[in-house]
């Protein structure tokens, strides 16, 4: 009916996913491995009320029409792939990527998600998992029980020292995979990225070469949220919302007004 | 009855118009390179017998705000904003040239470089721009060349590919279309020029000036509010007509 009521509303509801975004990527500020997303505005069409250049009489045209923008819409939720900053922690299965590429991940149901954070443990049969809900990391990497102490070198070949031997053995080796827009890979959840149509094919490859970052053992890749630019984006998506409210408080009054005055 | 009552009508109805103008600038105030729409209203007389006193309002837009908005620096390596007058061109729904000045840009799975919706960006030629995948680091220097390394190669290769054609039209040769780019007025496509300089790792803001829309906004409600005045007078004059005429 009243199209500003509407157009104000797509904007109270671009600022409400932009503060959804925010105050994820706030909340994850300390989530290893987490990499930060933001909302991407567009404006919607415009309508033309009067073409430029239609007539307004026999003999002249308009110089200028009018042409209503429908408002905003969030078009996409972009995360941004920067290398978080290192945390050093000096634990033998916490390992970080320095450059692309991700660690693959056996998902319960056989597909394969990836992920940044190396917070690697060890399940009951001396598997190398995730820490939350223990996963297999692919390719399986099973460690010995009598081992005594685990190395993973820079390319992610990974050996052990077993008590009384003297040299050290090789057990696997970590893959990275790379994408070609990371930007286009589905979060979902636990620190998963999940290969989508739009992040192109995995690519896998060994660490170090082909492009791929090398992998550090006893350090994680901390989360590349930066605060103070989330709470300058908070600060401006409230300002945003409430110039939004106004507008829809000031479509309301004026219609009482003329429910009320006439 | 007077007429007096349709003037005040159509003055309301322009009003609300204009209102949709403003709430879309509101709406779009944090939109990356969004140019806010100006708001007009023009007297449109409506010629015929009697006083020539009968002259209805229409609300147009005769343009946008071209001042740059702000820089926000966001450090993303294909996040581009340009610096002072300009703009990038893209291939809009028709496959014609189209400039815009949102520059958050991103590499399909095809490996061509569009906007965040999607479009594709042109180079100085009018084609896309493909970069042969996979790419371990993309940039866009100064001069909108898009410079990077294909993956595998050794760190101090870098590669040139195509150029973003960067365009500086005239802003009365240009206007926002349906889909919120510009286009040329003529319908032609525009020269490239090397004038434009572009910012890597920034995007430009909204350059929606919210204490513009908020005054307006006030303006166009009092404004409305006398339109409304004025229909109750028409009322009342006519109230006072039938009392006159009534026999008592």
């Amino acid at each position: 009916m009243i199209p500003a009521l509407w157009i104000s509303k797509t904007g109270l509801d671009a600022q409400q996913t932009n503060i959804s975004v925010a105050s994820n990527n706030l909340a994850n500020a300390s989530t290893v491995g987490f990499k930060k997303g933001r909302a991407i505005f567009e404006d919607l069409l415009y309508q033309n009320i009067n073409q430029p250049g239609g007539r307004s009489s026999a003999d002249t045209t308009l110089p200028s029409g009018l042409m209503l923008g429908a408002g905003a819409k969030v078009v996409a939720t972009q995360k941004n792939f920067t290398q978080g900053s290192v945390q050093t922690t000096d634990n033998s299965l916490d390992v970080m990527v320095q450059g692309r590429g991700f660690f693959e991940i056996q998902m319960p149901d056989g597909s394969t998600a990836y992920t940044r954070n190396g917070q690697f443990a060890l399940n009951s049969e001396g598997t190398i998992v995730t820490p939350g809900m223990g996963y297999p990391v692919q390719p399986e990497i099973q460690v010995p029980q009598d081992a005594e102490s685990i190395t993973i070198g820079g390319d992610g070949q990974v050996s052990v020292k077993i008590k009384g031997q003297a040299e050290s053995q090789v057990i696997g080796q970590f893959t990275l995979t790379d994408f070609v827009n990371p930007g286009g890979l589905q979060p979902i959840g636990e620190n998963l990225y999940a290969e989508t149509q739009s992040s192109g094919a995995a690519l896998q490859g060994v660490a170090g070469a082909d492009g791929l970052g090398v992998i550090k053992q006893g350090m994680l890749e901390a989360s590349n949220v930066n605060v103070t630019e989330e709470l300058v984006n908070l600060i401006q998506a409230q300002r945003v919302y409430e110039m939004n409210s106004k507008v829809l408080t000031t479509v309301d009054q004026m219609m009482s007004f003329l429910t009320q005055r006439t | 009855m007077d007429r007096l009552l349709y003037i005040a009508m159509s003055g309301a109805k322009e009003n609300m118009n204009s209102l949709a103008v403003r709430g879309n600038n509101l709406a779009n105030a944090a939109t990356v390179g969004f140019k806010a729409d100006l708001e007009q209203a023009r007297a449109m007389q409506a010629y015929g017998e009697g006083l020539p006193s009968r002259v209805f309002s229409m609300t147009e837009s005769p343009g946008q705000r071209m001042d740059q908005g702000g820089l926000m620096t966001t450090g993303r390596d294909l996040d581009v904003a340009i610096q002072g007058d300009g703009w990038l061109t893209v291939e809009d729904g028709d496959g014609k040239e189209a400039y815009t000045r949102m520059g958050n840009l991103r590499v399909s799975p095809l490996g061509t470089l569009q906007t965040s919706s999607g479009l594709n960006v042109l180079d100085d030629a009018g084609q896309p721009i493909i970069l042969p995948l996979p790419m371990e680091k993309i940039e866009i220097n100064q001069d909108g060349t898009v410079i990077g390394r294909p993956e595998g190669a050794t760190p101090d290769t870098v590669e040139e590919y195509q150029r973003i054609k960067l365009v500086n039209p005239d802003i009365k040769s240009i206007s926002k279309g349906q889909d919120g780019l510009f286009h040329r007025n003529d319908g032609k496509s525009e020269a490239a020029t090397d004038q434009v300089q572009l910012i890597s790792g920034a995007l430009e803001a909204s350059n929606v000036n919210v204490v513009d829309e908020m005054t307006n906004l006030i303006r166009l409600q009092r404004q409305f509010e006398t339109q409304v005045k004025m229909m109750q007078t028409a009322e009342k004059n006519d109230e006072a007509q039938n009392q006159l005429l009534r026999m008592s």
